[in-house]
């Protein structure tokens, strides 16, 4: 009888396909600002910064199973912080986002405490009033607007690059490496121990518990990361928008909306899905931008659609009928046997 | 040769990809009681559920009163005149004991079975009838699981392992009453088991073994060892 | 001091209100563990259709309810039957995000249809009738109303789920679907009437807030999230825990309103979290969760 062992491996050979054509994707990018014109950057930006909201998203709701419809709290905070941080307290711009991240960790403890109380679609909801909460505090600072906002100050702007288009090379090379930041920390989660863990319980919530994983304990690391990422992201978007107000900035429409929309057409619970959403998310607002209202209420309809008859989405459809996966994430036994003699 | 009341013709039931039952048949007249027997997992809910259409046969057919029902819905099915008492009982625990009886009725069905029949069949019930369904006790609830079952007025009873988890004189008392229960001619298909009680009260016994029919007949004719062969695959 | 008295007895009827808000919300998680948060936007969608019936036919809004609340109802049971049933499973996802669709649709749809512009139901003299309680105290006429009918549907609600047939069949589908299938009961059939029977008292409720203050396309979700603390404070399964629910929530933000116009809102929810945190099971549950 032959001596096996075993191994896990992740990768397979679409995953090694997946990995050179996103990197050759990533070199591609970040040499932009030599190929692209302004408004090409611009878009390439937001696009970015909603891959990483939808991919935190992802993270919360299709891995660990809590569906947040707040999670524009986050961004808000995120925004207000640097906002305020750079106004009130000469912080430099980018440092700030950093500094927001940590600083929206930490108070996502207490948010955290009081919404898991709540279950399902209830815990929903009050992601929601916790993100009102926020929304409400935000117009009561008079230092920063108030109910209607504030401007980033024409200094501090001027002070962050030598001229306009090296501040834009530097914004849009801000919100590539933050974006791919954030979705390398997502696949680092997903392969550790605690992906594991994470996987599981998109699985099968109770087996998992069966089986000794501290579920809670689990989903509280998750919201708290994903919290981490979504201020920074959110710290980022109004850096590039110049200005902030409570309702934008706290907007269910544009931060959970939009996103929510982007990770189900593409695909919940599998980390390609925001990426694949996203795009055609943008894809089919350039098409249908005249529209007005009636593009949000197309969305609707579309992840309605979708939901209902394609609920792994677009990426989860293709994957499942190919058996792709763009980077690799699976798990795998590999058995290595000893040569005999 | 009288046409029967209910035909399972060769049916083939999965449970997503698993197959839990090949190939089933069995048949029953007006009046008769059958008795379907066979160790866990054997299929003999699996059969209950098919023919009350909860579940439905991938192949073969199932036809009652002369109409096929293997596709009808479960709501539908009880409205032709198949009743299940399911096993576990399964009361309603928001229900009263007198609310769960009088919603066994919702499918309208004419015919013998009421209230007031009911509480004479088992008086106990009567006594508790605006206590919560769970404060009863398993033998209680059991005769109300039943007696919620007769309420529609069915033709054929399906009784789905009512000696289960009770104690031994409960079980005796409560198919005691089957006479009364099945005098008007209705037929019964009882799940056991408790083999002896089983045999005892069908006149026709077919013993389930992993999914098929493994030995059938008469229920005086069948010896000992040839149960235990049938019931355990040995 | 009557000044105080004054604006908890405000509190107090509005809490009626949200306490109609609440109560559809909670029928329909306690028939099929199912939030519609699309919740509040159909509230606003029955202020609309009240609108154009009050508008095209000329009667007041009061009796334009005869309309609106059967036709607010049929809208129920079809969402229901053609939509949300789809949706009912062990699965959270499916009907969540699939209201928040619907809602996201119900709103830019509104918008295209009527404009952001703010609307209001006019009720004639009743809107500015007052009676004074005792000295220095008065109740308006029109929020007395809406608090005798918002009682008035609780306690219909528990004669029905208590007391009828459908009552019975609500209560025994949501305990056990197969086996009130068994009984004769069309599950998809109970979910509809149970969703119709929602939309009627949101219908009611739509009314009464389109003629109580403005209504735009975009106030639905902040109804939805005053019906759902209305039902947190209160407590998971009791009707009448939802009453009490309501009305702490409406003293809570008239209190909040007359320390700080800007506070009115923010007191609500603050209370909202302050009970989730030292209670999470509500002050009066029935159920838990």
């Amino acid at each position: 009888m032959s001596d096996s062992a075993y191994k896990v491996e992740h990768a397979t050979r679409s995953s090694h396909i997946g990995v050179i054509i996103i990197a050759v994707a990533l070199v591609v990018l970040a040499a932009a600002p030599f190929w692209g014109d302004r408004q090409m950057l611009r878009l390439l930006a937001e696009l970015f910064t909603f891959v990483a909201l939808a991919s935190l998203w992802n993270l919360l709701a299709g891995y660990a199973g809590l569906v947040s419809v707040g999670q524009q709290a986050y961004v808000g905070l995120g925004a207000y912080l640097l906002f305020g941080m750079v106004i009130l307290g000469g912080i430099h711009p980018i440092a700030a986002i950093f500094i927001a991240g940590p600083i929206a960790a930490v108070v996502s403890i207490p948010v955290a405490a009081l919404t898991f109380r709540l279950r399902g679609a209830y815990f929903a909801i009050g992601t929601w009033v916790v993100a009102e909460v926020f929304r409400l505090l935000a117009s009561q600072i008079s230092v920063l607007g108030g109910g209607s906002g504030i401007s980033l100050p024409a200094s501090v702007i001027i002070a962050m690059a030598p001229s306009r288009q090296a501040r834009e090379f530097e914004l849009y090379w801000l919100a590539l490496g933050l974006t791919v930041l954030v979705l390398a920390a997502i696949v680092m989660l997903l392969r550790s121990r605690h992906g594991l863990a994470l996987t599981a319980i998109r699985d099968n919530e109770v087996a998992a518990q069966s089986n000794g994983i501290d579920v809670t304990r689990v989903k509280l690391i998750v919201y708290v990361l994903t919290a981490f990422g979504t201020a920074m992201i959110g710290a980022l978007i109004f850096l590039m928008k110049l200005r902030v107000s409570p309702d934008t900035a706290f907007s269910v429409n544009d931060w959970t909306a939009f996103v929510i929309f982007i990770t189900v057409i593409g695909g919940i619970g599998r980390i390609e899905g925001p990426i694949i959403g996203t795009i055609i998310f943008f894809f089919l607002r350039q098409t249908l931008a005249d529209l007005g209202s009636l593009y949000l209420l197309i969305m609707g309809a579309v992840a309605i659609v979708v939901m209902l008859w394609a609920p792994k989405g677009l990426w989860g459809l293709i994957a499942e009928r190919f058996g792709w996966q763009a980077l690799p994430l699976q798990r795998h036994l590999v058995s290595i046997t000893k040569d005999k003699p | 040769m009288r046409d029967a009341l209910l035909n399972v013709n060769g049916i083939d039931v999965y449970y997503g990809d698993f197959q839990a039952l090949f190939g089933v048949s069995i048949t029953i007249e007006a009046g008769q009681v059958v008795a379907v027997i066979g160790a866990n997992g054997a299929g003999k809910s699996t059969l209950l559920r098919s023919i009350a259409g909860l579940m439905h046969p991938r192949r073969g057919d199932i036809t009652f009163d002369g109409a096929p029902s293997g596709h009808a819905a479960a709501f539908d099915v009880v409205k032709r005149g198949i009743a299940l008492v399911p096993e576990g009982r399964r009361l309603f625990p928001s229900l009263s004991v007198e609310e769960n009886l009088k919603i066994g009725a919702q499918s309208g069905r004419p015919g013998p079975w009421s209230l007031a029949r009911i509480y004479q069949l088992f008086p106990v019930l009567a006594e508790r009838k605006h206590l919560p369904a769970t404060a009863l006790s398993g033998g209680q609830q059991q005769m109300a699981a039943i007696g919620r079952a007769l309420m529609s007025n069915p033709r054929l009873l399906l009784c789905d392992e009512i000696s289960l988890g009770l104690a031994p004189i409960i079980v005796r008392d409560i198919y005691a009453q089957l006479p009364a229960i099945v005098g008007d001619g209705m037929s019964l298909i009882i799940v056991e088991q408790d083999i002896a009680q089983a045999l005892k009260a069908a006149s026709q016994v077919y013993c389930l073994q992993e999914g098929r029919i493994a030995l059938q007949g008469p229920a005086q004719s069948l010896t000992r060892d040839a149960i235990s062969a049938a019931y355990f695959g040995v | 001091m009557t000044e105080w008295l004054n604006v908890i007895l405000q509190g107090v009827l509005i809490g009626g209100l949200y306490a109609m808000f609440a109560a559809g919300l909670s029928l329909i998680f306690g028939v099929m563990r199912l939030v519609n948060i699309a919740h509040g936007d159909l509230i606003v969608l029955a202020a609309y259709v009240a609108l154009t019936v009050t508008d095209t036919l000329g009667i007041g809004p009061l009796t334009s309810l005869i309309l609106v609340v059967p036709a607010m109802a049929l809208i129920g049971y079809a969402m229901q039957r053609l939509l949300l049933n789809r949706t009912l499973g062990d699965d959270l996802l499916p009907p969540l995000l699939v209201t928040f669709g619907l809602s996201i649709i119900i709103q830019n749809g509104l918008l295209e249809v009527f404009t952001a512009d703010s609307r209001k139901l006019q009720a004639g003299a009743v809107e500015i009738m007052t009676y004074q309680v005792s000295p220095g105290i008065w109740i308006g006429l029109l929020p007395l109303i809406q608090f005798i009918v918002a009682v008035a549907v609780i306690a219909g609600l528990q004669v029905l789920f208590y007391r009828t047939a459908l009552g019975r069949a609500f209560r025994a589908t949501s305990d056990d679907q197969s086996v009130a299938q068994l009984m004769g009961l069309d599950t998809r059939h109970v979910f509809a009437m149970a969703m119709a029977l929602s939309l009627a008292i949101i219908a009611i409720a739509g009314v009464f807030l389109a003629v109580r203050s403005n209504f735009d396309p975009a106030i639905g979700p902040a109804r939805l999230i005053f019906g759902f603390e209305a039902v947190i404070i209160g407590g998971l399964g009791s009707m009448w825990g939802t009453l009490a629910g309501g009305i702490i929530l409406g003293v809570s933000q008239a209190i909040g309103a007359q320390i700080d116009p800007g506070w009115q809102l923010l007191a609500g929810h603050i209370v909202f979290l302050v009970i989730l945190a030292i209670r999470p099971q509500g002050l009066f549950p029935k159920v838990s969760g």
